[in-house]
């Protein structure tokens, strides 16, 4: 997004605050443009989702069903993915479903080992569905989690700079950015779960057709090896922008005013230090949409990341699709709302610099 | 740097040279010379060490020696069983140079052909440049983990598939910095000079431009490298990077939760390697781009700034933050 300089977004002077019609404003300009250009971006991807799971030397339905496959069966489950039909006409038929919110049907759903082609097929939107409320779940309480410990943490350390806070919270911070997450899930598990205490579920197996809501338990130990992955960035962000306005001198002189340590926090350094705090908090629901598949996957979580790492391991060709665009989507529609909040903070962004 | 950009030097073949290895050497040192760096630099040899040195004292690491999950101290050695009833130890030893010379290919990969791209994109500009970024944004749309798993979902898994789904997955990132310092380089009065002298493009590429992307190529290699291991390591986790029977730590993690009670150390110990590792690379990177700022504060700060990789240009915080957007997720 850096690189994406604000070219010509507004002629008018910053003087003329909002004063022509809305959607003239810059942050709707701004919005159209990145609009079209995350549509344009979806499409690509579609075509590359596509491309990659279908046309790639894998032979889908060799891989389905394994080398011993009869020629016989493989022409029918072939006939069956529609591989049989020209490259072009399968991707405009298989575009044209998708955006009508068509994925086709799992291949592993209702086809227990070696019976393809049974009748009782799903849809893989209908079976990937019952799982997102899972995954946004666990990404926002999450997200929630993290924001605020490490605004708090940051501020804290920002504000006794150099203090035994501080300095240790940045080598925590330092150390629990680096680690992988699956890494750190495993030591939670073990630290909370098996081997030193045994407070937690080590698997979150929801018994089917249960919400993750009535089983909270479940839910501490997924969300806190994510929030120990997630926190560091908020923390070193917002503790960096803190520090850079208490240093300023409306801060210096609210101070010698006699404004309290408290007020000058919340009310004066704050709200100009959540540009940045609100870019990472971007960037950690971004990573999360990747970061929940290891994460679920060792925790057996039933979200969506872990439906993506059985559709992968069953090959289960067009569940992986519609996840990866889901998450495709997810992606862009977030570096644009992250974007908005930004100018929306920050005034004087909304116009190039000249 | 000085020299180049003050006194007009048209001659194209001297300065830039002598100043490539000048340049790479001052980063490193400078790296170095920061606690950071040199803590960074010792946990990244240890493991290091013990994964190309291990294999040399490590027995079989297929042989059974017992049920699974012995104890440790015992039939299967210091650091006991696994699943299977191999030794913990033997596979330990075994089990990590595999992830990093993938990781190292693959962030060889990212790094020529994010520079070719990014340079290209710079240097050309109109519709390669459109092209060209168009491709890293589609590119940086997907999930890193998710991308390089949907082509190892179809093709089967693969050392060779493994570098380069994390090598295309890394080389965007590499793309976007090269072309902001490329572009920012041949905007140089010098360079402009030496392209108006009439020397050909390609001359003014390879003598002028490539040098001066040297250190943000530095800054980057670190970068990529650091995160290609947690990349890979989570791929052998998930069972499609490095197949069984092989001893992998990623795939050691896997095989042995199930037994952590029984036998914490078949967890334990490949864990504490590989959250070494990972604190020292990243640890590492991060010395060699705050140098990297700090060298360059002699000349434009903002170029500089624009030269890491961070995503966010303001704050004091120059580096780690492109950890989230394509961290191992």
């Amino acid at each position: 997004m850096a690189t994406t300089p604000a070219t010509a977004e507004v002629q008018r002077p910053p003087e003329e605050d909002e004063g022509g019609r809305w959607w003239q404003s810059p942050i709707a300009q701004m919005v159209w443009r990145r609009a079209l250009l995350g549509i344009l971006t979806l499409v690509l991807i579609a075509v590359i989702v596509y491309f990659a799971t279908t046309v790639l030397p894998g032979d889908a339905a060799t891989a389905i069903l394994g080398q011993s496959a009869t020629p016989a069966r493989i022409a029918k489950v072939e006939a069956e993915l529609g591989l049989d039909e020209p490259l072009l006409t399968r991707f405009v038929d298989w575009f044209g479903n998708a955006i009508h919110g068509d994925f086709g049907n799992s291949l592993s759903a209702a086809a227990p080992v070696g019976s393809h082609g049974g009748a009782s097929k799903e849809a893989v939107t209908t079976l990937v569905n019952e799982k997102l409320l899972n995954s946004v779940v666990l990404i926002g309480v999450t997200a929630i989690v993290s924001t605020l410990l490490g605004i708090l943490a940051g501020m804290y350390a920002a504000f006794r700079r150099d203090g035994i806070f501080d300095t240790g919270g940045s080598v925590v911070a330092l150390v629990a950015s680096a680690l992988p997450e699956f890494v750190v899930a495993i030591f939670v598990v073990m630290l909370f779960a098996v081997n030193v205490f045994d407070w937690f579920p080590a698997l979150s197996l929801l018994p089917p057709g249960e919400s993750i809501l009535s089983h909270l338990n479940m839910l501490v130990l997924p969300v806190l090896a994510l929030v120990i992955v997630t926190t560091p960035y908020v923390f070193r962000m917002t503790r960096g922008a803190m520090i850079e306005v208490l240093d300023t001198d409306y801060v210096e002189f609210a101070r010698m005013k006699g404004v309290s340590p408290r007020k000058i926090a919340f009310r004066h350094a704050l709200p100009n230090a959540l540009a940045p705090v609100i870019q990472v908090v971007g960037l950690n629901l971004l990573y999360l949409a990747g970061g929940i598949v290891l994460v679920e996957a060792i925790f057996s979580y039933p979200g969506v990341g872990l439906a993506l790492v059985e559709a992968i391991n069953g090959r289960d060709v067009p569940t992986i699709q519609y996840i990866v665009l889901m998450l495709a989507v997810f992606y862009v529609i977030l570096n644009i709302v992250t974007d908005v909040g930004v100018l929306l903070v920050t005034p004087r962004r909304r116009y190039p610099r000249s | 740097m000085s020299a180049d950009a003050t006194t007009p030097d048209v001659v194209p073949t001297k300065a830039p040279r002598a100043s490539l290895g000048g340049r790479a050497g001052r980063l490193l040192r400078g790296a170095l010379r920061t606690r950071r760096g040199q803590i960074g630099l010792l946990l990244t040899l240890i493991v290091v060490g013990i994964a190309f040195l291990g294999p040399l004292f490590a027995g079989s690491p297929t042989a059974l020696h017992g049920g699974p999950f012995e104890a440790p101290g015992g039939v299967a050695g210091p650091l006991g069983g696994d699943s299977l009833g191999r030794s913990v130890l033997d596979r330990v030893l075994d089990g990590g140079w595999r992830i990093l010379l993938i990781s190292a290919a693959a962030t060889a990969m990212a790094i020529v052909l994010g520079s070719i791209a990014g340079v290209v994109a710079a240097y050309r500009g109109g519709f390669a440049d459109t092209l060209i970024m168009r491709t890293v944004d589609v590119l940086l749309g997907i999930p890193s983990l998710v991308f390089v798993l949907m082509l190892l979902s179809v093709i089967g898994s693969h050392a060779w598939l493994v570098i380069v789904g994390v090598g295309l997955t890394q080389a965007p990132q590499v793309a976007r910095v090269l072309r902001a310092a490329a572009q920012d380089v041949s905007e140089r009065d010098y360079v402009k000079a030496v392209a108006a002298w009439g020397v050909p493009p390609r001359t003014v590429i390879r003598r002028h431009v490539i040098p001066s992307l040297l250190t943000p190529l530095m800054v980057e290699s670190a970068l990529r490298l650091s995160f290609s291991i947690i990349l890979v390591a989570s791929l052998s986790f998930l069972g499609l990077g490095t197949q069984p029977p092989t001893a992998d730590w990623g795939v050691m993690i896997n095989e042995n939760r199930v037994g952590l009670a029984q036998n914490v150390w078949g967890v334990l110990a490949p864990a504490i390697l590989l959250a070494t590792l990972a604190v020292g690379t990243n640890m590492f990177s991060d010395a060699i781009a705050r140098a990297n700022l700090s060298a360059g504060s002699a000349g434009d700060p903002t170029l500089q700034m624009a030269l890491t990789s961070s995503n966010v240009a303001e704050g004091d915080e120059p580096v780690g933050l492109d950890a989230i957007d394509e961290g191992p997720g």
